[in-house]
């Protein structure tokens, strides 16, 4: 049970912002700032599997965790959603998987690490 | 010294102007209300006392409810002296979170975590015997010599050995105040403030 006051603070100071709905497993490109030298900024990709999401809904903090195998090392990046420094997040593929933590990922390469796309059905 | 007495409410985070997350703490602090005031005429110092948090009358000794009389408020738990207050009350009157501004920095008081009877190494910080292996028996977290033999023949007060840790006094500097919510008296500060949720805090400034 969180507490009243906390819930009300966390109202007044949570960031408007639209996310997309999504899930472990799915494929999504995150697009975010980064400062470069000279107060300059740019924005950059990330594009990955979602392996992890922490915290719920109504959660101001939530972060999730996104894979990707980059010249055949793996690199995860954990990103708070609400974060004013992420622009936009796109949702690529859905993915099909069992649960909600895919660590067993980190375990596998090549065909295995694959994620089966989830079939939608498709409106006549 | 200006100040406010508080409760902790919790901990929580936001994003900053830059995109940073800030970690705060919750603090609920006052109304308070002025219960005496000293002057360096009468009492040899100017002071103000304050009161917080609505107790049940049944609950307050009859000294202090007369007390709570004299100066027209419902009595309360928790009644803090201020030396030196920078703002002019007079009995009866409510210091606010408004005493306080935004990007000001804040002394705050509380009482720490009880932690129980903890060892050296925790207590103390010791660094413990080093290893665990190499013919090591069951020293690995014992506090060591604690002194010489025949002389002095005895051990010095204040050697730092193990005991009741936690649930003193401590004072946080310098802590800034993030955010003022006056609607619900809150006041956000960065970093921890000492103390369970629930217990209470003074913040003050100089």
């Amino acid at each position: 049970m969180i507490n009243p006051l906390i819930q009300y603070v966390q109202d007044q100071l949570a960031p408007q912002k639209e996310v997309p709905s999504f899930k472990s497993g799915d494929n999504i490109t995150v697009h975010y700032k980064i400062v470069e030298e000279g107060n300059k900024e740019r924005i950059q990709a990330f594009r990955g599997d979602v392996i992890q999401v922490k915290g719920g809904p109504d959660n101001p903090n939530r972060t999730i965790t996104v894979r990707k195998v980059s010249g055949g090392i793996g690199v995860e990046r954990v990103f708070p959603i609400l974060s004013p420094n992420i622009d936009k997040i796109e949702v690529n593929k859905r993915g099909k998987v069992r649960r909600a933590r895919l660590f067993y990922l980190r375990k596998l390469s090549g065909k295995s690490a694959r994620i089966k796309e989830k079939r939608m059905r498709v409106a006549h | 010294m200006k100040g406010i007495i508080g409760k902790k409410v919790g901990m929580t985070s936001f994003f900053g102007d830059n995109g940073r997350q800030l970690q705060v703490t919750v603090i609920e602090a006052g109304p308070c209300y002025v219960t005496q005031v000293r002057t360096v005429e009468k009492d040899g110092y100017s002071a103000l006392q304050l009161a917080f948090d609505d107790a049940k009358p049944k609950n307050v000794t009859k000294p202090l409810k007369g007390h709570f009389e004299k100066s027209g408020v419902t009595p309360k738990k928790k009644i803090v002296e201020f030396r030196d207050f920078p703002i002019e009350r007079n009995l009866g009157e409510t210091i606010e979170v408004d005493i306080f501004t935004e990007g000001e920095k804040v002394n705050a008081i509380g009482t720490s975590k009880g932690k129980g009877f903890q060892g050296v190494v925790r207590r103390h910080g010791f660094s413990g015997v080093g290893m665990r292996t190499h013919g090591q028996h069951n020293r690995l977290r014992a506090p060591g010599s604690i002194g010489a033999s025949s002389f002095p023949s005895r051990v010095f007060k204040g050697m730092r050995m193990a005991g009741r840790m936690g649930g003193v006094k401590v004072k946080v500097k310098n802590l800034q105040i993030v955010k003022i919510l006056p609607d619900k008296n809150l006041i956000l500060v960065r970093g921890a403030v000492p103390g369970h949720n629930g217990s209470y805090v003074i913040l003050e400034k100089k």
